[in-house]
């Protein structure tokens, strides 16, 4: 702190710095028309799947609840297209397993305007309502972690919060779907970020802004008043920035107990793109339907940030964009955290910020042959949360998955990535502590 | 249109250099300070490189056929112990003797390990170690740098039949007509006739001495192209090399005429070659980076004990041997605090 902050931007110790490949800053959202038929998965955030109000054969409008939520820890979900109910049958899914959807068929030039929907007015709500009435749009965290928003800004009443940390790093490569919310839903975003104060009950917002993106960071600043509890303040371009508990330490110098939430320390995270949409669907009473999409690749031949109606699947997205590669790797998310899909059937459900598609050989891959581990250290300077991905990686290799949970903090590791990207030796580490992970998790079940 | 859909775990974007890429660029940086040494040394120099090389390569192959392995040539990383060990070797050392350092080299201190990777000593060293406990005498036996005819014929003694004991090299010097050469190297002269080298010539390389521990700068260079490439670690060496001088530093105050300067203990002899090449091999080094700073200080410090009171004028051999020994432990108790950690907690 002190003369270091003067001298460079504030930043956390570690990190990594891949190629940004940030081609898609400069495209403006653009719709992308209705698929024929839609695969909404009754599951597309974390804690329980809702409950399907529908059944085969019903007419349902754009915009109309479709599934309720489960209990507090569920979301519902919403029709993104006026259309026929075909199905609720199981559908291939981006985890692996098949899951539960409804099959929607879209109505031949239906259209977007949204038909269901009760305008509200935040500024009169109270608090507990306007969770509620998040909890009602739908809304998940669409930066990718899918926890359910309203959840978020609860905070236990044995806890008090004064910050809402908006999070508009977005420091995985490809992606800009952020960027380009910041440039263009400006209004929304600072709407969303009042209704989300009001909601947590913090006086004061901090948006954090990667320094790669000094047009977000202007055009909010020219919305903001002289003495506006909301202040947006450049952060290095790092990866992992964008990562809550370290954007935390880097704009508020506090640490997020090891196992513990933000609330801890007084402070609620959100995403960029989560608050402009709530700023936008919470006035109207409406669900989140549709949302953006970073869609890119090397051999993407309409790269950009395009609206997709949630549930739309991959195999037509693709096609509408245009792909001239024969064998890839689709990646839901960034190319640092996210999952490849085995399926051009799965759809784009709410987390997913990007489609980022690789061809079989990455520019700068080198190659499949995993070396021993050679103790570079390389990994322990990359990781920020300051763990010995080389020491775990070797009692991984030993399956001595206790020993790493009980003396080497596995569960500490958020699974950025860093240490399999900086590996000279190619060692899958961050899988193999996925994999430490959920053993111990059936161990102790 | 797409025809195959891979799956594939995060992370999908990967860093450059692999492991087969940083041992080439170590090799690349050892070039050099060899090729010094043969300009120094000659023929003999030259074909004892080619020798040892041959036999940590051949060994290495050897153990791969044993241990029904492929071939694990191709990481370089044999390479680079065949290249340090016959620097670390007198430059007329018998070959025969050379190719028993290879093969306890990559045998003893890699092979019965794992091969890379799961070592704990420095394989070069450990074949250093072997020789020097089974050929006491050809390990101790120096030739001048610069001999006129270094090129034109072999030192008798590097051409000595497998078990038979070496010609005496005695002769040979005396035909080269090199002045008043001792057979001692800089540190034997200092520690058994009290005689300090010139700094200046211990830093270009102008002595007697091991093959390619003699020119401190060519290993400096060596050592900055790697660190500033990121394939070494560049806090072992100067830790190492710091410790070495702060332990030498307060007694050459106290008595200077006993005891060398801090700039002669870290030009002489083997310690530069081996903080920057052989104490930074990362397999045998803490990963913490705490841990990094205690051990090379560590090494540093046992450098210089052993050089002053050790029953040999040399100490950096062991005391990086007992440096990669402390390695685990060091790193055991040094493990860094972890984000949102209360309180400062240790690894049993």
């Amino acid at each position: 702190m002190g003369l270091i902050d003067i001298l460079k931007r504030k930043t956390f110790a570690h990190g990594v710095h891949p190629p940004e490949y940030k081609e898609t800053a400069a495209k403006p959202i653009r719709r992308l028309p209705f698929a024929p038929e839609m695969v909404i998965p009754l599951s597309q955030h974390f804690g329980a799947p809702a409950v399907p109000l529908v059944h085969p054969g019903q007419e349902v409008l754009r915009g109309e609840p479709i599934a309720r939520a489960a209990g507090f820890m569920s979301v519902p979900i919403h029709a993104p297209a006026t259309g026929v109910i075909e199905d609720i049958r199981l559908m291939p899914s981006a985890r692996g397993p098949k899951q539960e959807a409804i099959i929607l068929k879209v109505h031949p030039g239906a259209s977007q305007r949204v038909l269901y929907g009760v305008e509200q007015d935040p500024d009169t709500m109270a608090p507990e309502a306007i969770v509620k009435a998040i909890q009602e749009t739908g809304m998940v965290g669409l930066g990718g972690a899918g926890f359910p928003t309203h959840v978020k800004l609860t905070v236990p009443p044995e806890y008090e919060v004064d910050t809402l940390v908006v999070n508009g790093c977005e420091c995985e490569p490809y992606l800009t779907t952020d960027h380009r919310i910041m440039l263009e839903y400006t209004d929304d975003l600072i709407r969303g970020i009042r209704i989300a104060m009001k909601a947590s009950g913090t006086r004061r917002a901090v948006i954090g802004v990667e320094d790669n993106k000094p047009d977000a960071i202007l055009a909010i600043q020219r919305k903001l008043k002289a003495d506006d509890p909301i202040r947006v303040e450049a952060v290095q371009t790092k990866y992992p920035q964008g990562s809550e508990k370290l954007l935390i330490k880097v704009l508020l110098g506090r640490e997020v107990p090891s196992g513990g939430f933000p609330f801890q320390v007084g402070v609620v995270v959100n995403n960029v793109g989560t608050l402009a949409e709530i700023g936008r669907l919470l006035p109207e009473g409406e669900g989140l339907i549709e949302r953006v999409v970073t869609i890119t690749g090397p051999e993407v031949k309409k790269p950009g940030n395009y609206l997709v109606p949630l549930g739309t699947p991959l195999r037509f997205i693709l096609e509408q964009v245009g792909y001239f590669g024969d064998a890839s790797h689709l990646i839901l998310g960034g190319p640092m955290m996210g999952v490849t899909v085995a399926s051009l059937d799965v759809p784009i459900t709410k987390p997913v910020s990007g489609l980022v598609v690789l061809p079989e050989k990455a520019s700068n891959d080198k190659g499949d042959r995993i070396y021993p581990c050679i103790k570079c250290g390389k990994c322990v300077d990359a990781c920020p949360i300051h763990l010995n991905p080389s020491r775990l990686g070797q009692l991984a290799a030993k399956r001595q998955y206790g020993v790493m949970a009980e003396e080497y903090h596995l569960n500490d590791c958020f699974e950025c990535g860093c240490c399999s990207y900086v590996c000279p030796s190619n060692i899958p580490l961050v899988q193999y502590f996925r994999i430490a992970k959920s053993v111990n998790r059936e161990r102790a079940a | 249109m797409i025809a195959k859909v891979e799956l594939k775990t995060s992370p999908h974007l990967r860093s450059a250099p692999s492991v087969d890429q940083i041992m080439r660029n170590v090799v690349y940086a050892l070039l050099p300070i060899t090729g010094w040494s043969v300009w120094q040394f000659g023929l003999s120099a030259l074909v004892l490189t080619v020798v040892v090389v041959a036999s940590c390569l051949g060994t290495e192959r050897f153990f791969n056929w044993l241990a029904d392995k492929p071939s694990s040539l191709d990481d370089w990383s044999a390479v680079i112990t065949g290249l340090l060990l016959a620097l670390t070797l007198p430059p007329a050392f018998p070959f025969w003797m050379g190719a028993v350092a290879g093969f306890a080299a990559i045998g003893i201190g890699k092979a019965l390990f794992g091969g890379l990777g799961f070592n704990v000593f420095n394989p070069a060293l450990v074949g250093r170690a072997f020789v020097q406990a089974a050929f006491p005498v050809a390990i101790t036996t120096w030739t001048p740098a610069f001999a006129p005819s270094r090129f034109a014929e072999f030192v008798p003694s590097s051409l000595a039949l497998p078990f038979m004991s070496p010609a005496p090299v005695a002769d040979w010097i005396t035909r080269q007509g090199v002045d008043a050469f001792t057979g001692a190297t800089p540190l034997a002269a200092w520690k058994f006739g009290g005689v300090a080298t010139d700094s200046l010539d211990l830093f270009v390389g102008l002595t007697a001495g091991s093959a390619g521990e003699t020119s401190a700068v060519l290993i400096l260079l060596g050592g900055l192209y790697l660190a500033a490439r990121r394939m070494m670690n560049w806090r072992v060496p100067a830790a190492m090399l710091l410790g070495a001088a702060l332990t030498a530093l307060p007694f050459w105050l106290w008595a200077p005429e006993s005891y060398p300067s801090p700039l002669f203990v870290l030009f002489s002899g083997g310690l530069m070659l081996g903080a920057v090449f052989m104490a930074s091999d990362m397999v045998a080094s803490p990963v913490t980076p705490a841990g990094v700073w205690i051990y090379g200080l560590l090494m540093g410090f046992l450098t210089v004990v052993i050089r002053f009171w050790g029953g040999l004028p040399e100490g950096v051999m062991y005391a990086i041997l007992l440096g990669n020994a402390a390695s685990p432990l060091i790193e055991a108790v040094t493990q860094p605090r972890i984000y949102g950690e209360p309180k400062r907690s240790r690894a049993k």
